[in-house]
């Protein structure tokens, strides 16, 4: 007996239960039911909602793959145990040393991003008798990604079960959340627990660690490994060329950095077309309107070195898109179906503020280096009320068309 | 109910639950979250409430035939702003700590809508005695959730309760209890935002457990 067929026995046999949501869940995931309906004519798709989550899933495995190998290389990298890359291809960087060191430390936040968040959904599906919603598979490989590497694992469990539930499932599960439930987790956690979230020390695996056995009296030098956003909002000279940020063999979160694959990701979005690449465009321009006019402003002589704004204003403005997760952000959450705008326009002016206000965020708020997270979620709170106006003002064109017309 | 005929008993049990000012009415909503990140500061302005609501619904009530209902809301305002001052000097001469963390909130108990929205839904209309148990009724109930939010979030936030550290130490070098396990504080509950999440899961729960309080 086949495994389909086991599966479909198992359902089944529950069928009428109370687990039988997690039941059809299961069996659903991994197959398409055998199940024909009776009467009347139905159009049969392909892409229902798990399949359309699947090809999002595949879009970010090579984030993540990519992000595995970074974590080993920056922390060998700040051992001082090899060398630096130098391009894409290098092999100091495609290791299998540091894959292991990848392995151990993405693995378990993949493993508890995906356990407690889909526990949560397969209760609250349980409780609440329905179907469980494929919601959480795109969270669950997002979370992952968008986490300093050694996150502790409980903290991380919280903030999911926080994210599923207060982001997710109190509004009535997937596909009526406000906020991204990724960024919702993201969130928490930034304010939760502000020292696991940012500085120097967190995006290299290892320099945590290290300086707890320093503060234990052992004898040992510090490390570090700051981000580019880092540097920049101190006012410190960046280690690393353009090429370094866009290939992303810079320190970060897990899977955030290489905009080289992160655009690739997009641009398979795009050609399967469960990515609006209106949103994509939109929010690449804003940023690079805002970059723009940073560096308008620097060169007009208003701001001087001696400002604490300098040197992120100063920043080339087709630079931010390089760096800090704005284009993870843009690609993978700020696309999010559920939480953007519905409509054409609506998704220009969506796309097109947060580019503008995330890197308006990211100079002028040290406190927040990364600006993207907080001007996605701001921007899914008003994505309802810019629908709204697009759509009146739809109405109204028409009506004045209407009333030419018949006058 | 021996001392309290039944429905007197209703006045005080009511808004403790099924009529909570808070969670139902969702009156006095900006003070529970502004204190609410210490138990102490939770427990002393339940307190403060109690005594200003209780003692003002008396006084309103003996008053209420002989104020002209024109005018009626600026007596209610000096009845409570003289009750406030009080509570606020005595604060300020026995508890000056918690007094500047209260800082402007004892002050605005003036304008909690919950005070007047008794004075004016309830004194006018009742007898004194009725009006006393009526407000010593209402500030339990908003005092009740301020204590489970400032419960939640003291112990969450800081670790401690009180001011007691109930989950172990948690300086660098010296850990223990949880912290010695890598337990650490949710910043987050410190902050206004979590007091009001905090709010609305309390507010879940009770409709969750009582249907009959789910308005369309």
């Amino acid at each position: 007996m086949g495994l389909k067929s086991s599966l479909h026995n198992l359902k089944e046999k529950y069928k009428g239960t109370k687990m039988a949501p997690a039941f059809n869940a299961i069996h659903t995931f991994l197959y398409l039911p055998n199940e024909t309906t009776h009467g009347g004519t139905h159009i049969k798709v392909a892409d229902d909602l798990k399949r359309t989550m699947n090809i999002v899933i595949m879009a970010m495995v090579p984030c993540l793959i990519f992000g595995m190998f970074n974590a080993g290389y920056q922390h060998f990298l700040v051992l001082g145990e090899i060398g630096r890359a130098e391009g894409f291809l290098d092999v100091t960087f495609w290791n299998w040393n540091n894959l292991v060191i990848g392995l151990q430390k993405v693995l378990p936040l993949v493993v508890v991003s995906y356990g407690v968040g889909l526990a949560i959904e397969f209760l609250f599906a349980v409780i609440k008798k329905h179907e469980v919603e494929e919601g959480y598979l795109v969270t669950g490989m997002l979370v992952p990604l968008i986490v300093p590497i050694d996150t502790p694992l409980w903290m991380l469990a919280v903030a999911v079960a926080f994210g599923v539930v207060i982001g997710k499932e109190v509004f009535g599960g997937t596909g009526m959340n406000i906020l991204n439930p990724a960024l919702t987790i993201r969130a928490f956690l930034f304010f939760a627990y502000p020292t696991w979230m940012s500085g120097d020390k967190v995006w290299v695996h290892g320099a945590v660690a290290r300086d707890k056995a320093i503060a234990a009296g052992e004898n040992l030098d510090a490390i570090s490994g700051e981000t580019v956003l880092g540097a920049l909002a101190q006012g410190k000279e960046v280690a690393y060329s353009a090429w370094d940020m866009f290939y992303g063999i810079i320190p970060g979160s897990v899977g955030e950095t290489s905009a080289l694959l992160i655009l690739l990701g997009g641009l398979f979005l795009i050609f399967t077309k469960i990515g609006s690449w209106r949103i994509m465009l939109s929010s690449v321009l804003g940023a690079l309107a805002m970059g723009l006019i940073f560096n308008a402003v620097v060169s007009s002589g208003w701001i001087t070195e001696s400002s604490k704004f300098y040197a992120l204003m100063n920043t080339e403005f087709w630079h931010h898109l390089l760096i800090g997760g704005f284009a993870f952000g843009t690609v993978f959450m700020a696309t999010d179906p559920v939480t953007a705008s519905q409509t054409n326009k609506g998704k220009w002016i969506y796309g097109f503020l947060i580019g503008f206000i995330s890197i308006l965020i990211r100079v002028f708020n040290p406190a927040y280096p990364e600006g993207v997270m907080l001007a996605i979620l701001l921007m899914n709170v008003f994505a309802p009320t810019i629908d709204h106006y697009v759509v009146q003002g739809n109405v109204k064109r028409r009506m004045k068309r209407l009333k030419v017309k018949t006058a | 109910m021996g001392l309290l005929s039944k429905k007197d008993s209703k006045l005080i049990l009511d808004p403790l639950a099924d009529n909570n000012p808070i969670t139902i009415q969702v009156l006095g909503i900006c003070s529970a979250l502004a204190i609410t990140a210490e138990l102490k500061a939770s427990i002393v302005m339940a307190i403060s409430v109690l005594f200003v609501l209780g003692i003002g619904n008396v006084v309103i009530s003996l008053m209420r035939n002989i104020i002209p209902s024109k005018i009626r809301i600026i007596v209610q305002l000096v009845v409570v702003a003289a009750l406030v001052i009080i509570v606020d000097q005595v604060l300020k001469a026995f508890a000056y700590e918690l007094s500047k963390t209260l800082s402007v909130f004892v002050g605005l108990i003036i304008t909690n809508c919950i005070i007047m929205g008794r004075f004016e839904a309830f004194a006018l209309a009742n007898g004194p005695w009725r009006s006393f148990l009526d407000g010593i009724g209402n500030a339990a109930g908003y005092g009740l959730i301020l204590v489970i939010v400032g419960f939640f979030r003291e112990l969450l936030g800081s670790g401690t309760l009180l001011g007691f550290p109930v989950l172990g130490n948690p300086i660098p070098g010296e850990l223990s209890g949880l912290y010695a396990l890598g337990y650490e504080n949710n910043g987050f509950m410190l902050l206004s935002p979590m007091a009001l999440i905090v709010v609305g899961i309390i507010i879940w729960v009770q409709r969750s457990r009582n249907k009959t309080l789910i308005e369309d």
